[in-house]
């Protein structure tokens, strides 16, 4: 149990999609859409994973198969010694209270015929119904307060609070059962930015109060570095480039996350002015059919015939510090 | 230099009583007793109760109701006894008066029509609600299991339904009623079995949105059962528009009821319902006896109203972004 266990491990963990072309008839095979391809990472307690992509890279797919809200279709995820995929309900039901979750939308994640008393006590009364009201009571009224909610406001709706308020809320519910791993699927995106701040300090400071591990899904940079020890760089549902927070924004060695820093706004308006942006051309391309080879190639501008004809594997040349491209910086 | 000067204003702050104020009020927040909240139930009670159309029918409504179990006991004739001197002649004699306790008239039998109107309005009644609870019981249970498991078992659910409704429901309800003896509750079995299958698709439509909605997302991620998931989150995030259906319900199954009475299937004699008394009374209206159609049939068209408007009540209070 000391710092710096593995608590999960993801490999070659693949997720797909069955869609229905236009006016398929029942018996047509659906097409496969590859949302998650391949992508393995593992994560030790305490530590921050950051995952960065662009919309629709499959970022939040992943997230849903680490705790099998989506079917994965290949690979396997470890969790302290025990394999999770392929888990039946019941088997998985005992993973669920160490490995909570904390989503995008704060007002949308609670449902609103409940009071936030009923909202952040549920994982409680599920995984253990026998604990008196009391008890609960009293557990609620904690989490309340070591988020920052008053706890005399038990007993209000969802709809009477702000979005902080709200994601507070969602983060309450999700600590009520001491997890070890919390995943924050963007929760501060649909935050302002003075807001945003708030909720990510709380969540570091509660991080290491209790020493949680976390998985930190988003698209903004700056926030994403600002939270993670380490960053994993997804595109098209494919792992580009995993390394620490630190190497990756002094040195990256793919090509798109080189762009991808690039186009971080600087809060200087006359650094931000004078500075030449390199942007990504084209286009992301369709996941129902990904480019052959690396599946960056098409708006890369190192790109040549090996890139097409041959997919890149993960390799690491420094400790720590994997990349996906055939000429990495 | 810095935390001399945070220091410094942090004295000041203590000495300064608009501060101290704020203080003490955030003291007083943190300290009070569990605030009250108000839910969306409660949201859509005030708003109900500010449509004034919905509180007249709500009104007119209670007051049916109440008449139904009230009345009797001012009535001075039963809804068995023949008014044998008044028998035949209701043209001339039968109209109704307070003097002689026919305070609706006869009708053409020389029974009392007020105490055969609250005969008829408590089976009318009654009918109305036990099939829209039939209803609203079993399409809420089978819509929400189809649409939560999705899949095959959707299809399978949903298909039945679909083959369920291809059949003539009338025609149906007409021979079980004509095989199986007409009775009370063989309309009962009919309406109810039958009235469900609307009630289970609008159910599952709706548990289709409510599924994907992140709220039912978080419970599965925490590990909550399925049976639970719908009972907790589905169910009751569809009641409101189970509500407005239902309401509208209750008149349907009224209207069926009435349509199959007029057919003279329905109740039969000597109980009584407000289909059986309008078609007596629209078979003897060519005698001038207009109060034998009238007294059932406003009784019928206000309830239907009322039923009508707390409906259309219900649907603005509990959806107010949909007006």
């Amino acid at each position: 149990m000391s710092k710096g266990e593995t608590l999960l491990e993801v490999s070659g963990v693949k997720v797909d999609f069955n869609i229905k072309p236009d006016g398929a008839m029942p018996w047509t095979k659906p097409l496969k859409l590859h949302a998650v391809n391949d992508v393995s990472f593992d994560l030790k307690r305490g530590e921050t994973l950051g995952i960065v992509g662009e919309s629709g890279c499959g970022k939040s797919t992943l997230a849903r198969a680490i705790i099998s809200l989506v079917p994965t279709s290949g690979g396997s995820i470890v969790w302290l010694g025990d394999e999770l995929v392929g888990l039946s309900k019941s088997e998985m039901r005992p993973h669920r209270k160490e490995i909570q979750m904390i989503f995008q939308d704060p007002l949308a994640s609670l449902d609103p015929r409940m009071n936030i008393g009923e909202i952040i006590a549920e994982p409680l009364k599920t995984h253990f119904p026998r604990t008196p009201k009391k008890e609960i009571v009293e557990r609620v009224k904690e989490m309340m307060s070591k988020v920052g909610l008053l706890p005399n406001l038990v007993n209000r709706y969802p709809h009477e609070f702000s979005g902080g308020q709200c994601q507070r809320i969602g983060i309450a519910r999700a600590l009520i059962l001491n997890p070890k791993l919390i995943i924050c699927d963007e929760p501060v995106s649909a935050l302002d930015v003075s807001i945003q701040a708030q909720v990510i300090n709380l969540l570091k400071e509660l991080q290491n109060e209790l020493g949680l591990s976390l998985i930190f899904i988003a698209h903004d940079l700056s926030v994403v570095k600002h939270v993670s020890d380490r960053i994993m760089v997804l595109y098209l549902g494919n792992a580009m480039e995993i390394s620490s927070s630190a190497e990756l924004y002094s040195h990256p060695r793919h090509p798109y996350t080189n762009l991808l820093i690039s186009a971080v706004p600087i809060p200087d308006p006359e650094i931000e002015l004078n500075r030449e942006i390199s942007l990504i051309e084209g286009e992301l391309p369709s996941p129902l059919s990904p480019p052959s080879g690396c599946v960056f190639r098409t708006r890369c501008p190192k790109a040549q015939a090996i890139c097409a004809a041959e997919k890149p594997e993960m390799k690491s040349e420094t400790k720590d510090h994997m990349v996906a491209c055939h000429f990495p910086d | 230099m810095g935390s001399v000067a945070s220091e410094k204003a942090n004295q000041l702050a203590k000495h300064n009583p608009k501060t101290r104020k704020i203080e003490q009020m955030a003291q007083n927040m943190a300290n009070t007793a569990p605030v009250k909240g108000r839910s969306l139930w409660q949201d859509a009670y005030h708003r109900f109760f500010q449509n004034k159309a919905a509180v007249i029918s709500v009104i007119a409504l209670t007051a049916i109701v109440l008449f139904s179990f009230i009345g009797p006991y001012f009535a001075v004739w039963s809804n068995e006894e023949i008014d044998w001197a008044r028998l035949g002649k209701a043209t001339e004699m039968g109209a109704p008066s307070l003097e002689n306790g026919h305070y609706f008239g006869i009708d053409n039998l020389g029974r009392d029509l007020y105490s055969r109107v609250i005969q008829g309005t408590q089976v009318s009644l009654m009918v109305g609600l036990i099939g829209a609870g039939i209803a609203v019981f079993v399409g809420t249970f089978y819509g929400a299991a189809a649409g939560y498991f999705g899949g095959r078992i959707d299809s399978f659910m949903m298909r039945l339904v679909d083959i369920l409704m291809s059949i003539p429901f009338m025609f149906i309800l007409i021979l079980m009623l004509v095989v199986f003896g007409r009775s009370l509750y063989m309309l009962f079995i009919g309406i109810g079995l039958l009235a469900w299958l609307d009630m289970a698709r609008i159910v599952r439509g709706q548990t289709l949105t409510i599924k994907n909605k992140e709220y039912v997302e978080a419970a599965i991620a925490t590990g909550v059962p399925s049976l639970t998931i719908i009972r907790r989150h589905i169910v009751p995030n569809l009641m409101g528009v189970v509500a407005v259906y239902a309401t509208l319900l209750v008149p349907g199954m009224i209207l069926t009821e009435s349509f199959i009475s007029f057919l003279g299937l329905g109740v039969q004699e000597p109980n009584t319902s407000w289909g059986a008394l309008i078609s007596e009374g629209a078979g003897t209206i060519n005698y001038g006896t207009t109060w034998q159609l009238f007294v059932p049939l406003f009784f019928f068209v206000v309830t239907l109203f009322s039923f009508f408007f707390i409906g259309d009540g219900l649907r603005d209070a509990l959806d107010p972004k949909d007006r």
